[in-house]
């Protein structure tokens, strides 16, 4: 039996346990055991906290956080500004947990016309706190301790914590970069699965893989045959596909988004995650949602009623607006699903340009805003540290912020531990930016580029 | 082939809730709809204002700090240094989550597991036990006991035997959840009662879980006490909040968790690792309404003050009117709900489902015939102690004037019509 210890011995006691470097918590008492979960091992760690925190202190243009710069489109603010000012007062009150009634019948509407099925809006889609939310759900109902999920490098850096949290092991499988034989710059569909390769993930333990299509960081938009691949590989090991579609408007060169749930015998065993963050460019608001048989939703709603329960009613009620809006404009020029990907299409060449032009050698992204650049050329600049633990691309960003104010991402945040340094030459940039920002960004590297040469 | 996809074992068993099962019956907009714990009333004009100003701003439609947005955490920490007479560092001290509700989730995912027992005390807020399960721990139940017999007036008669909470400690307990003001009783702790608490968590170095959603709620003659301003507790309690009740905004689903670094830092882990961020208009909009009542916070008319007294009239009014519709209300100290014993009307529902518990078949015939929702008490309890809870439901009584008289109009008609 403990006895109640004087307040001068515990914190004498306490002062021996604490961990060194926190000189604030030091001098405050603490509980003597332990008190974290073991959840949290190996998962507390995150590139963002640190990287945006560079971004905010040094950054005089910040390409590195995925988020626009221009506002939300007109409509969208104008269905929030309407639902409060309709004087229903109970929009600021709790909605329906599993979504608010008009978003998640519009979503069915949609979906069903994208999916060529019909879909009940009460069981067949859920609405998450951004998709974020979403992907937890995912993982929490469905990977279990000892499952293995299959993750393709490089990834959003959320899906291995994730999956470790439920007591899953991440499989990482890479995609591989096949650079063109001409000289010419690499697309991001120059970087695929190995099949075999693929092949050999799928054990008797697997439980799903991850599809992130189009993909965060490359911009990858998966082709009809490797989702087939991937597809018929799910069928024959009766493994769950978690498909991330995130950027699903947002396809360049008139290519097309194909939605694996969409393949022979996969609809059964896919939950489809959406933003509204993405879709309408208001990060802010953290609306997602999961689309998906009920005999895997029921699941994820379990999850969802036992961590957030519901999700806020009136961007829930602004973002259905935004949806019924594009309903009735689908396929239209002034659906902001074809004018958004466009606009983003040209923001997309012209950062290509900027980039090449000072020897950076971008890979042209089919879809997403974000683009993968090859920095070996201004490799000089920031030193290489012999048996330093962090990889290259790592510090070169971060050298690059501090000194040039531009701001990027490593690519090696998007890989595992064990591969962070199999790819140590690329930063990601995020290109959802105003004209402003993007010349900003270019007048930068050209001085950079100007001083290389001169010097 | 069988589809071998199921459940994970965390989620076994908690697919099923009150909730699900009582807000879709009590949608019919025919029914006076006392049950769920939302206001029928509007928020504060000048929150509403807040947020339609925000709408305006660009750079506010996109993402914010992860663990907080800088002007809300600044406001809270603000408040609260007031209240708890102590420094509240705004960005390791606290975590904004969506609603209470996500605080109490990222912190029994934070800080327990496998192997844990944590003190429930019945009746509890329904989400804390399956909560507590998800985490992979034992829920260990102690009631509130009514110490009148059963001839409960108020929610201070309903107390915890001494003896009996001492004896649920143990080398395994990891926390106990405190809810005060409590929902469903609306029993406000008194010091004495938390310094048992208090002295229990020390002598066995648990962690206590404060749920204090309902903090400004309390009625005349009583006081909120924070358990975390107890000598020994600040570094043992992550005290929670909601805007939702603060504010009667309910939708807007923002809660915040307060406590020292080395706990938080955990909460803040679990909360990276399952949305990331909250969203930031409505994060803003708060964060304004917040200074506004900061800078009142010694004027009588503050918000946090004036929403009380409000609710004591509405408490009074609702007794009033169960008592003449021969119900036994328990008075709340605190907080929206009432209890209230419906065994005196002796209505025989021995003809309807035998497996449910009798408050569950009272509440689903007063839907249908009187045309008025509440929620059976004894969804607030383990399975243990469900019998001795089954004669209560539970009454929400933050609501607007028309919604009270069409109760009155039917309490007041209650014994002219037969079962």
């Amino acid at each position: 039996m403990l006895r109640r210890a004087g307040p001068s011995l515990r914190h004498f006691l306490l002062e021996r346990n604490s961990s060194a470097g926190h000189s604030s918590c030091s001098r405050e008492a603490k509980m003597s055991r332990p008190v974290q979960a073991r959840r949290l091992e190996g998962i507390d760690k995150n590139i963002w906290v640190e990287f945006v925190n560079l971004a905010a202190t040094y950054s005089k243009v910040n390409l590195g956080q995925g988020f626009p710069d221009f506002p939300a489109p007109d409509f969208l603010t104008e269905a929030l500004r309407r639902a409060l000012g309709g004087g229903n007062h109970m929009l600021h009150q709790y909605t329906r947990a599993f979504g608010h009634p008009p978003l998640v019948k519009v979503l069915a509407q949609f979906f069903e016309k994208l999916l060529g099925r019909d879909l009940d809006p009460m069981t067949n889609v859920m609405v998450t706190v951004g998709a974020y939310q979403g992907l937890f759900c995912c993982f929490q109902a469905l990977v279990d301790e000892g499952d293995e999920v299959i993750i393709i490098e490089p990834f959003f850096d959320c899906y291995e914590p994730m999956v470790k949290m439920a007591g899953g092991t991440p499989v990482f499988v890479p995609l591989r970069p096949n650079p063109p034989k001409d000289g010419k710059l690499m697309s991001s569909a120059d970087w695929q699965l190995d099949p075999a390769e693929l092949a050999s993930k799928f054990s008797e333990r697997t439980k799903a893989i991850v599809l992130n299509s189009p993909n965060n960081p490359l911009g990858k938009v998966f082709s009809r045959e490797e989702l087939g691949l991937i597809a018929e590989l799910c069928v024959k090991h009766d493994v769950l596909c978690i498909s991330d579609e995130v950027y699903e408007w947002l396809v360049y060169d008139g290519k097309q988004h194909i939605r694996i749930a969409s393949l022979q015998g996969m609809w059964d065993r896919t939950v489809i995650i959406g933003s509204a963050g993405k879709t309408f460019s208001a990060t802010g608001w953290k609306v997602g949602w999961v689309v998906g048989p009920d005999r895997l939703l029921q699941h994820l709603r379990t999850v969802h009623q036992n961590s957030v329960y519901h999700c806020a009613t009136i961007a829930q009620e602004a973002v259905a607006q935004g949806f019924q809006r594009e309903l009735m404009l689908y396929g239209k020029p002034e659906s902001y699903f074809v004018q958004l990907p466009k606009e983003l299409q040209q923001k997309r060449d012209w950062l290509v340009q900027s980039l090449d032009g000072v020897g950076m050698k971008p890979i042209i992204p089919e879809g997403t805003y974000f683009l993968v650049a090859d920095i070996s050329p201004f490799k000089s600049d920031v030193p290489d540290v012999p048996n330093s633990d962090e990889p290259y691309d790592s510090r070169f960003a971060k050298w690059m912020v501090k000194n040039k104010g531009l701001a990027a991402i490593p690519l090696s945040a998007f890989y595992s531990e064990a591969h962070k340094n199999n790819y140590t030459n690329f930063i990601r940039f995020c290109f959802a930016k105003e004209e402003a920002t993007l010349k900003a960004a270019s007048d930068i590297l050209q001085k950079w580029k100007q001083e290389k040469t001169s010097s | 082939m069988p589809f071998r996809h199921k459940n994970t074992r965390r989620i076994e068993g908690l697919d099923s809730n009150v909730w699900v099962e009582f807000t879709k019956v009590a949608a019919d907009p025919s029914i006076v709809n006392l049950g769920q714990g939302l206001p029928d009333i509007s928020p504060p004009s000048y929150v509403k204002e807040e947020l339609a100003k925000v709408a305006a701003v660009d750079r506010l439609n996109q993402y914010t700090r992860g663990f907080g947005h800088p002007s809300l955490v600044k406001a809270l920490s603000q408040v609260y240094e007031k209240v708890c007479g102590r420094k509240i560092d705004p960005l390791t001290d606290i975590l904004v989550t969506v609603g209470a509700y996500g605080s109490l989730f990222s912190t029994i995912q934070a800080l327990i597991e496998e192997g844990d027992e944590v003190i429930i005390i019945e009746p509890f807020y329904d989400c804390y036990e399956p909560m507590v399960k998800m985490a992979g721990a034992k829920p260990v139940f102690i009631p509130l006991r009514c110490k009148k017999d059963g001839n409960s007036a108020s929610s201070a008669d309903w107390v915890l035997d001494p003896a009996e909470l001492a004896n649920k400690f143990n080398s395994k307990t990891k926390a106990i959840i405190l809810n005060t003001p409590h929902n469903p009783i609306g029993k406000v702790f008194t010091l004495e009662e938390l310094q048992v608490i208090a002295d229990l968590c020390i002598k066995h170095d648990t962690l206590c879980i404060s749920d204090e959603v309902y903090e400004w709620l309390v009625y005349k003659g009583n006081k909120h006490i924070k358990i975390a301003t107890l000598p020994g507790m600040w570094e043992r309690t992550v005290t929670i909040g909601s805007a939702g009740k603060t504010y009667s905004v309910t939708g807007w689903k923002l809660g915040w968790s307060i406590g020292p670094e080395y706990l938080i830092k955990h909460l803040q882990v679990v909360h990276q690792n399952t949305l990331y961020t909250c969203p930031t208009p409505l994060q803003e909009a708060l964060a304004q309404a917040f200074w506004v009542d900061y800078k009142r916070m010694d004027d009588p008319d503050c918000y946090f003050y004036s929403l009380s007294r409000e609710l004591e009239s509405k408490r009074d009014r609702m007794a009033q009117l169960l008592k003449e519709a021969g119900l036994k209300p328990v008075i709340p100290d605190g907080g929206y709900f009432m209890i209230v014993d419906v065994s005196t009307l002796n209505v025989d529902l021995s003809d309807l489902d035998e497996k449910q518990p009798y408050d569950y078949k009272f509440v689903k015939w007063m839907i249908a015939s009187k045309k008025l929702s509440a929620i059976p008490l004894s969804a607030f309890c383990g399975l243990e102690t469900k019998k001795q809870f089954e004669k209560y439901i539970r009454f929400c009584f933050i609501k607007k004037d028309s919604t009270l008289d069409a109760a009155e109009v039917i309490l007041k008609n209650w014994n002219k019509q037969t079962g």
